[in-house]
């Protein structure tokens, strides 16, 4: 039996079987034992204990990419609107992604017959391979529960069964828990709809432009400005446990690296530094910041800082530009950007700072590096002659690849399943007055599939994924 | 491209000055002073001396025209000894964000030195970056880009 708890702040993921600590407002997962599938034809399906994996993963990613999986994700019967609102969280997911096609409900056949085990043949028929059913119930107090069991429609069996009770507010969360379960189960790797993202909204004319950090869930819903635009904001990034983001900004004149604590709204600038501090990321770990520093004599190094400031320690020199570090997901090896060989290259060096190695040969130049949660690809800027790409290559150079390229594009921010980038573009202006510039999020496939607009209420830049559940 | 479109600037600056000739305030007691940037001002190192210097692409380096500039700055803030200065350091969007943070610290760091070496009391002097966040040419072209990438000094 698993058991999760969701704290209130988000930040969740309490270990398994702490059932008694249920926190108000949190939410609970339990798992439901399967009914026994009455099936029919299939070989006796082991019942499926939910959560210990009895399913199968029935695609990999490269098919499913070539050939989505049919989902059919019918309105969960209870509370009629929060099932129906449920199951369109879940179907927007799974459909944005790319890697499942979930059926029209138009093509449902008797899709409101209740009982345990769903009627596969009526499934069958309209071409699902799996099929979400649930059921939705507002309980007293404010709280909410949902349950939800994953079927393999040609086999019968129940692949997955949950139940999540919450405080209602978190309704969008169990949806997305939900679809992230869904793909963890037929594509066998996690997923990634229970995360937000962090951006920079900006507004107002392009010389005094107003830009303020801001934060929404993956599929954008919930939208909440965090800062409010006095200062520029700049290059928000997620720490990687606490519930607390690193960005860069301009209060009084003074831009330095800031943390911002998303439970209390209270920000704090991130230690001592003469010069400008900038381009902040969190170690793995979480116990450090690191980033770059200008220098007295015009140049950049980079630069770790625990989290309360103290114990800075620098790892370039600072006579050249160094700026954009960021670990691989080991904690091992930085990738970073650097002007030394006399052009913005990307380069590679041990945590410590020792064996510095550049991995950028593709004839132009290169910044923005960002190292994958799986640790085999970094995601980059690549600036072209007249164009600008988003592009992947592994740690050792090796496999340049562009995803995505245009007039302008910038800023790679991986999913914490390393399976989709985030990143934005700009277009250019018309005219001397600035008309038709514009900045908007953008999300790819790390094949290059799939290319998709991010919607923002504002215009949207610097956009940073947090970790899952995060 | 650069260069050209840089003595167009110049040309600009020049007619400029010669339609509106700074005015010289008279010293008669309870005379009103005629319109014009007073003396030591913002306004006037921007009207009579030049508050921008710009660079070439991914560069720093100072180009001869923004070192003239750059004296006539120093002399300006010789003159007027009360004056502190901050120099911001830009780039046009062509780049990246974090990188062109450096690179518009590495201008407004030239501008500085070269202040410095001209006899203007290092403590007199801020420098900040804005990168590509500040730009001053609202277009996407060669001749915007070309303005966006400069050190501007203003009086603080």
């Amino acid at each position: 039996m698993t058991d999760r708890l969701l704290h209130p702040t988000r930040r969740r993921l309490l270990a398994a079987g702490a059932a008694g600590l249920v926190l108000p407002g949190a939410a609970r997962a339990q798992s439901l034992l399967a009914p026994q599938p009455t099936a029919p034809a299939a070989a006796p399906a082991a019942p499926a204990a939910a959560g210990a994996g009895t399913g199968s993963a029935v695609i990999d990613v490269d098919r499913a990419r070539a050939s989505p999986i049919p989902i059919a994700i019918p309105s969960f019967p209870g509370d009629a609107q929060l099932g129906q609102n449920i199951a369109g969280v879940i179907t927007n997911d799974l459909a944005n992604c790319g890697l499942f096609r979930p059926i029209s409900p138009a093509a449902f056949i008797n899709a409101g017959a209740t009982g345990a085990v769903p009627d596969f043949q009526n499934w069958k028929a309209i071409g699902a391979q799996a099929l979400v059913t649930g059921q939705a119930a507002t309980l007293g107090g404010g709280q909410i529960q949902v349950q939800f069991r994953l079927w393999d429609v040609l086999p019968q069996t129940q692949i997955q069964g949950t139940a999540y009770t919450t405080a209602a507010s978190n309704w969008r969360r169990v949806g997305h828990m939900i679809a992230d379960v869904i793909y963890e189960r037929l594509l066998g790797e996690g997923g990634y709809f229970d995360t937000r993202i962090v951006y920079v909204a900006g507004s107002g004319p392009r010389n005094n432009r107003i830009m303020r950090l801001a934060i929404m869930d993956q599929d954008s819903e919930n939208n909440r400005f965090l800062t409010d635009g006095r200062y520029l904001a700049l290059t928000p990034r997620f720490h990687p446990k606490l519930d607390e983001i690193a960005f860069m900004s301009y209060v009084n004149d003074r831009p330095r690296v800031y943390l911002f604590n998303l439970g209390t709204g209270r920000q704090r600038v991130l230690g001592d530094f003469q010069g400008i501090t900038l381009s902040p990321r969190f170690s793995p770990d979480g116990s450090t910041v690191i980033m770059a520093q200008t220098t007295p004599s015009g140049g950049s190094r980079i630069v770790t800082v625990a989290l309360n400031g103290s114990a800075s320690h620098a790892l370039t020199d600072g006579s050249a530009i160094d700026v954009s570090p960021c670990y691989s997901p080991d904690g091992t090896q930085i990738v970073f950007n650097s002007d030394r060989g006399g052009d913005q290259q990307l380069y590679v060096m041990a945590a410590n700072g020792s064996g510095v190695k550049r991995i950028s040969f593709g004839g132009a130049r290169y910044g923005d590096p960002v190292w994958s949660p799986r640790g085999d690809l970094i995601a980059f800027t690549r600036i072209g002659g007249s164009t600008f790409g988003i592009g992947v290559m592994h740690p050792d150079g090796s496999g340049e690849r562009i995803l995505s390229e245009s007039y302008f594009c910038e800023g790679p921010t991986f999913a914490p399943n390393g399976r989709v980038i985030m990143f934005w573009k700009q277009t250019p202006a018309r005219n001397a007055s600035g008309a038709g510039y514009s900045t908007h999020l953008y999300s790819v496939d790390i094949t290059g599939f799939n290319e998709r607009a991010v919607v923002t209420p504002t215009d949207g830049s610097d956009p940073a994924w947090s970790p899952l559940g995060g | 491209m650069n260069l050209k479109m840089l003595g167009a600037f110049a040309a600009v600056a020049l007619l400029a000055a010669c339609a509106t000739p700074p005015v010289t305030a008279t010293s008669g007691a309870g005379t009103a002073v005629a319109a014009g940037p007073a003396p030591g001002s913002e306004q006037d190192l921007v009207k009579n001396v030049g508050n921008r210097v710009f660079f070439a692409f991914n560069k720093s380096a100072l180009k001869p025209d923004a070192k003239a500039t750059l004296d006539r700055q120093a002399a300006w803030l010789e003159k007027y000894t009360q004056d502190n200065v901050q120099v911001a350091g830009n780039c046009d969007d062509r780049g990246t964000e974090e990188y062109n943070i450096a690179l518009g610290w590495r201008r407004a760091n030239a501008a500085r030195d070269y202040l410095v070496a001209k006899g203007v009391a290092a403590n007199r002097i801020t420098t900040i970056s804005y990168g590509k966040d500040r730009p001053i040419a609202l277009g996407d072209n060669e001749k915007a880009w070309a303005q966006n990438r400069n050190a501007t000094t203003s009086v603080r």
